[in-house]
């Protein structure tokens, strides 16, 4: 995946195909980061009353990968991006409210990136379920 | 962005338990065949039943183009594979205490080895290793036909709960 797109606002950051299908949205801003956003709907249940892990992990990458591009943007020339890995923790389980997701990059070098991502719900502070990725970047001549 | 393509809204009134999970509490595959993806997210990404043995069990998914994440390549969502494998790591517990207990997923690990290829199909065998009297151990993998040629790893833990917990929203 290659991408130079000159965010000049976090509402720049255009959702793929399936976390629109998921009615994933932008809503707002964390130090320059795009804040996802995840309604409740029958397309994200798991278990009656709530989200799915998969679901959940889903917002994740989304959030993760809308950081991650930001942060290359700022570099000013083009990458690909490629994901090595992810590890999920799920800390609660998602209810029936909207749900809230941001990428955070913890390093970003010349060919790894560290990056992690978050859920909340109602309370900011209350973090349902975190990721934690690495990807490779690589330059494009 | 705008508002468009939001997905329908849930049943304001959860059922108290999903439509397939039989009132004795015993795993049956049939079951699983005819209606673990009758509903939610495993409907939406339409997973179906490929086969099972003692302590595993395989489910495939098709690629779509409402799955991408990356309209370049064409490259289905990671977290679709998670899904996948989150839903057979899951099945291949209740296979091999040959029964339903609610569990909740409570840490997965995903490697990927390689990209899904635009168009293929995917599928995700999960692995029950090894079960404690609250924690079930799992591994799997997914491919795209031969097992010897893996697009994923995954090693993670599920927690047995009670019925209520797993039922109860906004759980402390």
């Amino acid at each position: 995946m290659s991408m130079l797109n000159d965010y000049k606002s976090p509402h720049d950051y255009k959702l793929p195909p399936y976390a629109r299908a998921l009615g994933m949205n932008i809503e707002g801003a964390e130090d320059g980061v795009p804040i996802i956003t995840m309604p409740f709907s029958d397309t994200v249940i798991g278990r009656p009353g709530f989200l799915h892990g998969g679901a959940m992990a889903g917002l994740l990458e989304i959030a993760a990968m809308a950081s991650l591009y930001i942060a290359l943007d700022k570099r000013g020339q083009k990458y690909s991006v490629k994901q090595v890995n992810v590890t999920v923790d799920f800390m609660r389980g998602g209810a029936n409210h909207m749900s809230y997701a941001i990428g955070k990059v913890n390093r970003l070098g010349r060919r790894l990136a560290n990056v992690e991502a978050e859920i909340w719900q109602e309370d900011r502070k209350r973090i349902i379920c975190a990721a934690q990725m690495h990807y490779m970047v690589k330059l494009e001549d | 962005m705008s508002n468009e393509q939001q997905p329908p809204r849930a049943s304001p009134r959860a059922s108290p338990r999903p439509s397939w999970f039989p009132k004795d509490g015993k795993f049956n595959v049939e079951i699983i065949q005819k209606g673990f993806n009758s509903y939610g997210h495993t409907k939406f990404l339409g997973m179906d039943y490929v086969d099972s043995g003692d302590d595993w069990l395989e489910l495939c998914l098709d690629w779509r183009e409402d799955l991408v994440a990356d309209e370049q390549s064409g490259v289905m969502a990671s977290a679709a594979i998670i899904s996948l494998l989150d839903n057979a790591t899951s099945l291949a517990i209740f296979k091999k205490m040959e029964m339903f207990k609610p569990q909740a997923t409570m840490d997965m690990r995903v490697d990927y080895l390689r990209a899904s290829p635009k168009g293929a199909r995917v599928f995700g065998r999960g692995e029950c290793y090894k079960l404690t009297s609250k924690i079930a151990f799992m591994r799997g993998i997914a491919h795209n036909g031969d097992r010897d040629d893996p697009i994923a790893h995954v090693t993670g833990t599920f927690i047995q709960t009670s019925l209520s917990q797993f039922m109860a929203a906004g759980e402390k």
